[in-house]
């Protein structure tokens, strides 16, 4: 099967590069799929989880803030923060997420600091999301 | 002439600040290797954001967007990235040098210049001299990573969007080698040297150019910001490990010489004593 290379990267260092047969993602106007022989695009994506179909397996990560790149032959995620499944810390997670409702009960809805706390939220949600699913 | 005692209390406490000064030398040679790694680490994601914009940016041609826009100067914001601590021989003084001098040279006035101020050494020094200091971080950790300094980064790009100055520059260390740091002055907005060395692609936007460029140029600013934050910190802690060396060999020098002296003076001590035994001896003959 014909496979399309994909490596994430983040201001930290390179997260994930793999040869996948697909790659499926949430951009910010909807819901995405790649697949080898893609003409070139750039989208925004939005916090959310990046399915990749690597030899009938899927593999998950967990971006925020990020952009999807594609070249024939190549797709790069850049993102902000980016984790495979494995290497979410729950335990932080969960922390954020309870910091984050805490912060969001407290604020006014218009408020910045309340637009920011739910953002912290989602990406908290989303790495639970991402690290529940590979334990399935 | 000092007694024997002080030259020995002289030679002790110097050996005592070269023991200090070896250790803080080998601590900082440990995280100038984590920091050189760390700038390394972010090269690849500097090099692709870089790719994207600029292909976005010039390849779309007609787009504006405020980032990328040249206006009327009012204010100018200047970035100074320092340490948190000293002991790193002229790092900070020279970046301090440079930015107050071009402060000095360009506005005549506070309300022509903003400065955002990283580390407590800038702060302290601008902080001082009552300039107009708008932002202050102080504290950030000898290994940044993306997300404790995103707000900061966020935070100055929203001024620059919000009008509060109208261009940024950012000073800092660029670091060349362990032993050779250079203060490098950039333009940061409006973005101006969008270029690249790879060909350029045309790409389809998903959803539009102009929207892509709204969330793109925000985090390409910031990227640029954290990677000048991490070639500071690297050069920094090269800046501190040099220091630190010359203080250690200046301090086994100063120790040789003052050995030198010590045994001088002990047997200066000697020959008087035996001087003075012969001297008593041949009187009670």
């Amino acid at each position: 099967m014909k496979t399309i290379k994909v490596s994430v990267v983040t201001p930290d260092g390179p997260v994930y590069e793999s040869d996948v047969e697909m790659v499926s993602t949430k951009a910010q106007s909807g819901e995405l799929g790649i697949l080898p022989g893609h003409i070139p695009m750039v989208a925004p994506l939005q916090i959310g989880a990046v399915r990749l179909k690597k030899e009938g397996n899927m593999e998950f990560i967990a971006v925020s803030g990020g952009f999807l790149e594609v070249r024939p032959d190549q797709v790069t995620i850049l993102a902000q923060s980016a984790e495979t499944a494995s290497e979410i810390d729950v335990e932080r997670a969960l922390r954020a997420k309870e910091r984050a409702e805490q912060r969001m009960r407290d604020q006014k809805a218009e408020h910045i600091d309340f637009r920011r706390a739910e953002l912290a939220l989602q990406r908290a949600i989303n790495r639970l999301a991402v690290s529940e699913r590979r334990m399935l | 002439m000092a007694s024997l005692r002080d030259i020995k209390n002289s030679i002790n406490s110097t050996k005592k600040m070269s023991q200090i000064t070896k250790a803080m030398e080998m601590t900082s040679a440990a995280k100038w290797n984590r920091g050189v790694m760390n700038a390394k680490a972010f090269v690849p994601y500097m090099e692709k954001i870089q790719e994207v914009t600029a292909s976005i940016a010039i390849g779309s041609g007609g787009v504006n967007h405020p980032m990328l826009q040249h206006r009327p100067v009012k204010k100018t914001g200047y970035i100074v990235m320092t340490s948190d601590r000293g002991l790193a021989g002229a790092f900070n003084s020279n970046v301090i040098r440079r930015v107050h001098q071009a402060i000095q040279s360009r506005h005549k006035s506070n309300d022509e210049f903003a400065i955002i101020a990283i580390g407590r050494v800038a702060r302290d020094f601008f902080v001082k001299r009552g300039m107009n200091v708008i932002l202050e971080i102080v504290g950030i950790s000898d290994q940044p990573n993306f997300e404790s300094i995103k707000d900061i980064t966020s935070a100055t790009v929203g001024m620059f969007t919000d009008e509060t100055f109208d261009e940024l520059y950012i000073y800092y260390n660029h670091y060349h080698s362990a032993i050779s740091q250079e203060v490098s002055e950039k333009k940061l907005l409006p973005l101006s040297d969008l270029s690249s060395s790879h060909k350029l692609i045309s790409y389809e936007f998903e959803p539009s150019a102009e929207e892509i460029l709204e969330v793109l140029l925000p985090q390409y600013a910031e990227s640029l910001i954290y990677g000048a934050l991490l070639d500071s910190k690297a050069s920094e802690h090269a800046a501190r490990m040099t220091a630190m060396r010359n203080a250690t060999d200046n301090a086994k020098e100063m120790i040789k010489n003052y050995s030198l002296i010590y045994n001088r003076a002990r047997q200066a001590a000697i020959t008087q004593e035996i001087a003075e035994i012969v001297g008593g001896a041949a009187a009670l003959e």
